[in-house]
């Protein structure tokens, strides 16, 4: 049968799949539904914040104002950029440059640090001033109720967030590590064009989130 | 194909199968295969089975009396709690989309394995890491909580709540993978010829599950995650004294837990609907009509979770709304419920235990369905709220649907997975012992909660006495039923008849290989030609029936 010809043709096509097209498009499939289960667990945050917006209206804007924009700024231009270079990457190792991927990989991992950093510097400031989850708030400015919660919201949302970038930044740099020694090539790439889709949906969850946090 | 079509055939039991393939303890905890996968998680639901079924029964006894009976309140609110839980998180999800759904999929789809082996190893051991934790918690601590887990009072009691918590957190990451390689299976893996509309029931039911599983179980995560931390951490999240709206944890718990219910009692319908036929020997009547149902019912139930809150202080339009959604659930059970019947009607039934437990499943999702049409009301609700009434009504589809719908499994595919058939005599015997103890317990608990009798009290007035002990006697019979299951399953699986391959001249593509199957499920891939549940024109093999 010619299923088990592509069997001896491909190592990497697993027993109970007819073709490497369709194994493909399993894991692609399967990957969609895991970002789906991404979204919504980070949609619960959102609806906490939106009703304590609601409730606190004042409070969260006068709040929100304590956010240092550029911060934010400088690092939604880092992530896009890395989204973009992680994309790059992937396309790379689709037409047989490995070099330049890996090149690509590597820039995009930095750009992950330097979020990381910057996010800590914000943190660090933070926590000088004390404006942090519930009891543990004490900045003097802004006393309205809902401060604590406002603060609660950013630290578990941007925290689960920053928990995102390392597993996605550790994923970045196994399939770096991956590439260099070979393991993909034009006709079986999808564990990298897997590790793009999971890192821009970090991107993506940034771009919901800053607004939200530092804007409005 | 099948020698069980022709009479005069001796069934044969395969030499090398599934079970015997590959020898050793480790070859089990390290399989890749879905039928054992299946297997395992039979055993260990089973075993969960058991335990809540022993808390189940710690709880009827000590509603024996109305005064103390057996226990304290404190280790009566422990045993409701752990009773909850181990059913519910334990038992209900992972049993029939995990026992069934992962032993029977593949066999369905003329397919070799599910779509990620490895992935679904994992989705085991992360069930068992959690019901570990879980169990373990509850156990050393005494979490007393109810399943539900409400704020403000499960971030401020004093039992041990995070690790249970956690536990539940790490049982849903097991139920999203399930779900998610289910779904990836069924687009990816059907056989030739297996277009979406010859797919079985059973098969469209668990798709609409996994649906659920991928899309609602995150929300809980998320929600036991901020109940953890709350904890832990004290921020006011949910607490009222900090800011906090406890009824945001209330909306965020039922966004998932609504949608639960039918992750237990979809699969449910989906071994209805393939059983049916089967005993009915008749095609599925209203085939299509069964399969959008599931997925109706999966699409309504996402916007339906408001009806528990009812009393929390909702807007009355939103209640309003929540209601009449809530009802249209109704009506896609009802069309499955018609259909079921109209298979059944002038067909050539089979007299078997599985014909028991359908007949059961049907006349308790009826009972129990009807009383969540009114407990939706709101009007009614307010009155019946935290009463027995719920208590009785949510049992009846959970145990009523759910635990038929299993039993109707494991008597159906028993001799597929085992390649024996179970006493017949004695499995009539249990199944009477079930369906007249499982309305003995809970019919009593309908009137008790119209009377007033509230939920989660370890005593009551001496008025509901009479009731409870109904109940409680009631709840005997039905322990006795499981008991006799228990001991002719175990002795069929190395005494009982040999099945051969289609014991029931089955339509099901699952029939179609030796019971127990190859490792590989099939000596050659299947090419699919008919229907499903076709018991019309599919050659001699099986024989049918016409209307």
């Amino acid at each position: 049968m010619s299923s088990s010809d592509a069997h001896a043709n491909n190592p990497h096509l697993a027993h109970h799949f007819d073709s490497i097209e369709k194994q493909d498009y399993a894991a692609r499939l399967a990957m969609w539904l895991f970002l789906a289960t991404e979204v919504l667990l980070f949609a619960g945050l959102f609806l906490g914040y939106t009703v304590y917006r609601h409730f606190y209206h004042e409070t969260f804007h006068e709040a929100s104002r304590t956010l240092s924009i550029t911060l934010g700024t400088i690092n939604t231009i880092v992530l896009i950029t890395s989204s973009l270079t992680v994309a790059l990457a992937f396309h790379a190792v689709k037409v047989g440059k490995n070099n330049q991927a890996v090149a690509l990989l590597v820039f995009t991992v930095l750009c992950a640090i330097a979020f990381l950093v910057i996010k800590g510097f914000e943190y660090r400031h933070k926590f000088e001033e004390g404006m942090l989850p519930g009891q543990f708030y004490s900045y003097k400015e802004i006393t309205g109720p809902g401060a604590n919660l406002y603060f609660t919201i950013y630290f578990l949302s941007t925290g689960l967030h920053a928990f995102h970038v390392i597993v996605g930044m550790s994923v970045l740099i196994w399939l770096t590590l991956r590439i260099k020694r070979g393991a993909y090539s034009p006709n079986h790439y999808v564990a990298v064009e897997l590790g793009a889709l999971y890192w821009h949906l970090v991107d993506l969850v940034w771009i919901f989130l800053f607004p939200l946090l530092y804007l409005i | 194909m099948s020698q069980s079509s022709d009479p005069e055939a001796v069934p044969v039991y395969p030499a090398v199968n599934y079970l015997n393939a590959d020898r050793g303890v480790w070859s089990w905890f390290s399989t890749l295969d879905h039928k054992r996968i299946g297997l395992m998680y039979l055993i260990t639901a089973l075993f969960f089975f058991l335990v809540g079924g022993i808390f189940a029964m710690a709880i009827r006894l000590e509603l024996l009396t109305p005064g103390p009976t057996i226990m304290g309140a404190n280790t009566y609110n422990r045993m409701f709690t752990l009773h909850g839980v181990v059913m519910i998180f334990l038992f209900m999800i992972p049993a029939i989309p995990g026992v069934f759904g992962n032993f029977l999929l593949p066999l369905m789809l003329g397919a070799k394995d599910v779509a990620f082996p490895r992935l679904n190893l994992l989705s085991l051991y992360l069930y068992w890491t959690g019901a570990l934790l879980a169990v373990g918690a509850m156990v050393m601590g005494g979490t007393d909580t109810g399943w539900t887990f409400y704020a403000p009072y499960s971030t401020s009691t004093p039992t041990t709540v995070f690790p249970a918590l956690l536990g539940v957190f790490i049982l849903g990451f097991s139920s999203i993978l399930t779900g998610l390689n289910f779904i990836v299976t069924i687009h990816t893996l059907r056989a030739p010829g297996l277009g979406w509309m010859r797919l079985q029931l059973f098969i469209w039911a668990i798709y609409a599950t996994s649906i659920i599983q991928v899309l609602a179980t995150p929300v809980i995560g998320l929600t036991v995650l901020l109940v953890g931390i709350e904890r832990v951490g004290g921020f006011g999240l949910f607490d009222p004294t900090k800011g906090g709206d406890p009824v945001l944890f209330q909306h965020m718990f039922w966004f998932y837990s609504h949608p639960a219910v039918y992750i237990m009692v979809l699969p449910s319908m989906g071994v209805i609907s393939d059983a049916i036929a089967a005993v009915a020997r008749k095609n599925v009547f209203g085939y299509k009509m069964i399969a959008y149902s599931s997925l109706g019912i999966a699409f309504v139930g996402f916007f339906a979770w408001g009806h528990h809150m009812f009393v929390s202080g909702q807007s009355p339009f939103d209640n309003g709304a929540f209601a009449a959604i809530s009802m249209l659930v109704g009506v896609f059970t009802a069309i499955k419920v018609f259909n079921w019947v109209g298979t059944l009607y002038r067909g050539a039934v089979r007299v078997s235990a599985p014909l028991v437990y359908i007949c059961g499943f049907l006349f308790f999702i009826v009972f129990g369905g009807m009383t969540g049409i009114a407990v939706a009301t709101v009007s009614l609700d307010v009155h019946w709220h935290d009463t027995y009434f719920v208590v009785a009504h949510f049992h009846f589809i959970m145990v009523g649907a759910v635990i038929m719908g299993f039993l109707t499994a494991l008597h159906y595919w028993f001799p597929k997975m085992f390649g024996r058939m179970y006493h017949e005599g004695w499995a009539m015997v249990a199944a009477s012992f079930i369906v007249l103890g499982f309305m003995a317990t809970f019919i009593p608990q309908f009137l008790a909660g119209n009377a007033g009798m509230p939920r989660r009290y370890y005593m009551y007035p001496e008025r509901f006495e009479a009731l409870n002990v109904a109940s409680t006697a009631g709840s005997s019979l039905l322990a006795f039923g499981f008991v006799i299951i228990a001991i002719y399953l175990i002795y069929a699986l190395r005494h009982g008849a040999i099945a051969g391959d289609n014991p029931w001249d089955s339509g099901g593509i699952e029939w179609m290989t030796s019971s127990p199957p190859p490792k590989e499920n099939f000596h050659t891939t299947p090419i699919i030609v008919r229907d499903p549940h076709s018991y019309q024109g599919h050659g001699e093999e099986v024989e049918h029936v016409v209307i």
